[in-house]
């Protein structure tokens, strides 16, 4: 069943345009991340998914209900979590919560139920003002605070940008429990490895979505023979490899460099060779698939 | 890599009232290094780096930054190093040129150096026809790179990069690593702090702050395989959630 639905839908600020025909459906119970750089319109298109902003072109049904037309009911089956911290500083934590209930006309008690797992972690703080949580904590009550009503579709733009590691990984733990819920899950992150945490993502860069599918079937998809390469001088390194003669991509990755060659395939002991001869030393060189970044890096140089 | 220590840190302690952020920090840096300092938030990160950047004085133990003593060189330490935030590092008001003029005036470069260096570097990095632009219209990703050229504009010895690369694109992330990794090849030491674990790949060794400790310190490739793990992320995990 389709819980959300866009079609070629278009959005400009000015001379920008923000979004850019942009069709894609989310199902229902679905967790769909939407990864790209900031820039990319995530914020845009889901301030009209929430109907705070109105589209310049196109469609958008959340549940059957259109953004523009429906917005009021619109309103009460979505949860919505900005990218900014967005809730009231100097209320405490218990404070907050009742504030968002009481405007949907709900209460704490009411739906503690779905909420429990998440709240459970912040409730020995319920009287610390918000303003002085912590990164992780923050986070942790504005989920609380976009589902107190229980909504149908929960949207969440950069929910994990600025935590550190421990509070990502506790947070994507969250979602995968809150999906059993039967809740749609709609994220944004500029983070790449969040990718394979989605059931399904949306590439999206300047506007456009570059690609849409299961992450799985994403990389599988990458069009080239993948190399990482590695040696004792990784400047060096990235400089020769982009004068060899067979190159097409030569990007670094940690400690390694992948590359991808510019005809069907390459010679492992020709490079090899290549790179002894310009004094490279340690050379380790091993086949490898793609991850997200090496298919979106792919995409971007495609478009 | 030659091993000149150009930070060296001895049992540091900070102290704020009872509460311990730098508990016994010791470990070097060496030159032309690329040197991960990763940790949660509230680790000690910031009390840490404020105090090698000379803003701070330790408790106690000792620490020594490019030759410079940290309790009575600050002066000097200020002058010899760089400092890059993804928060904050260019004045968005003033244009290209005029960010350029004022962080090399502020290191005390003349004129007619700091003329000739700004063609050279705006050439570099392909932002002629942008020297009059304000910054506050450039890309993101533009201002990252202007940024981190900024802060090595005085050929300072070590240059402190504050989460340097968040936000942008993959492509233009790379990019931005690649000036890194050509500021280290000639001898710029790069002091990364960061909570973005991808980006402690990138580094020639990581130290890993827990509750004001260093709970690791060595390359990636030997901390993967201590902990028998694919990523620094779940390196990290390991030594963060034991805590």
């Amino acid at each position: 069943m389709i819980s959300v639905q866009v079609k070629e839908l278009t959005k400009s600020f000015g001379e920008v345009t923000a979004i850019d025909n942009i069709s894609f459906d989310v199902n229902k119970g679905e967790l769909f991340g939407f990864i790209g750089p900031d820039g990319a319109g995530k914020t845009t298109l889901f301030r009209i998914l929430v109907t705070l902003l109105i589209q310049d072109k196109g469609t958008a049904f959340m549940e059957g209900h259109d953004v523009v037309k429906d917005y009021k009911k619109i309103r009460n089956m979505v949860g919505y979590m900005p990218g900014k911290f967005s809730l009231y500083q100097d209320l405490s934590v218990e404070e907050n919560l009742n504030f968002f209930a009481t405007i949907f006309g709900t209460s704490l008690e009411e739906n503690y139920d779905l909420i429990k797992d998440i709240y459970h972690q912040i409730e020995p703080f319920k009287k610390r003002l918000a303003g002085k949580l912590s990164g992780g904590m923050k986070q942790k009550l504005a989920l609380s605070c976009a589902m107190i009503h229980k909504p149908e579709v929960l949207i969440l733009d950069e929910p994990t940008t600025g935590v550190d590691a421990v509070s990502r990984k506790e947070f994507w733990e969250m979602l995968s429990k809150l999906k059993e819920n039967n809740i749609t899950i709609i994220v944004s992150t500029p983070y790449m490895d969040e990718a394979s945490l989605c059931d399904k993502v949306a590439l999206i860069q300047k506007g456009k979505i570059l690609s849409i599918d299961k992450p799985s079937n994403i990389m599988k998809s990458f069009p080239k023979p993948l190399l990482a390469i590695k040696a004792n001088n990784m400047y060096n390194l990235l400089y020769d490899m982009a004068e060899y003669k067979n190159t097409h991509t030569v990007y670094p990755f940690g400690e390694y460099l992948h590359y991808t060659p510019l005809e069907k395939t390459f010679d492992i002991k020709d490079i090899e060779s290549y790179l002894a001869s310009k004094g490279h030393i340690n050379i380790i060189i091993e086949k490898i698939e793609a991850n997200i970044e090496d298919c979106f890096m792919e995409l971007m140089k495609k478009n | 890599m030659e091993q000149t220590p150009i930070i060296t840190v001895k049992n540091l302690v900070k102290k704020f009232g009872s509460f311990v952020a730098n508990d016994n920090l010791t470990f070097n840096v060496y030159k032309g290094e690329i040197f991960g300092f990763l940790g949660a938030n509230g680790a000690g990160k910031t009390t840490a780096m404020k105090i090698l950047c000379g803003l701070s004085l330790p408790s106690s133990g000792e620490a020594n930054i490019a030759g410079y003593d940290v309790y009575k060189d600050t002066d000097k330490i200020k002058r010899n190093i760089g400092y890059m935030s993804q928060k904050f590092s260019l004045y968005e008001d003033l244009t290209v040129y005029e960010n350029i003029r004022f962080y090399a005036g502020i290191y005390g470069l003349r004129r007619k150096v700091i003329r000739e260096k700004t063609a050279l570097l705006l050439n570099k990095l392909q932002l002629d026809q942008e020297k009059d632009t304000l910054i506050k219209s450039l890309p993101l990703g533009w201002k990252q790179k202007l940024a981190f050229s900024v802060a090595i504009f005085h050929n300072p010895k070590i240059v402190f990069l504050d989460e340097p690369t968040g936000g942008v694109d993959p492509i233009t992330r790379r990019q931005f690593w690649n000036m890194i990794y050509e500021a280290a090849n000639k001898g710029v030491t790069v002091f990364v702090t960061t909570h973005y674990m991808d980006e402690a790949e990138y580094c020639n060794r990581v130290s890993i702050m827990v509750d004001g400790r260093i709970a690791a310190l060595d390359t990636p490739g030997n901390l993967k395989n201590e902990h028998n793990v694919q990523t620094m992320n779940d390196v990290f995990l390991k030594l963060a959630r034991s805590s």
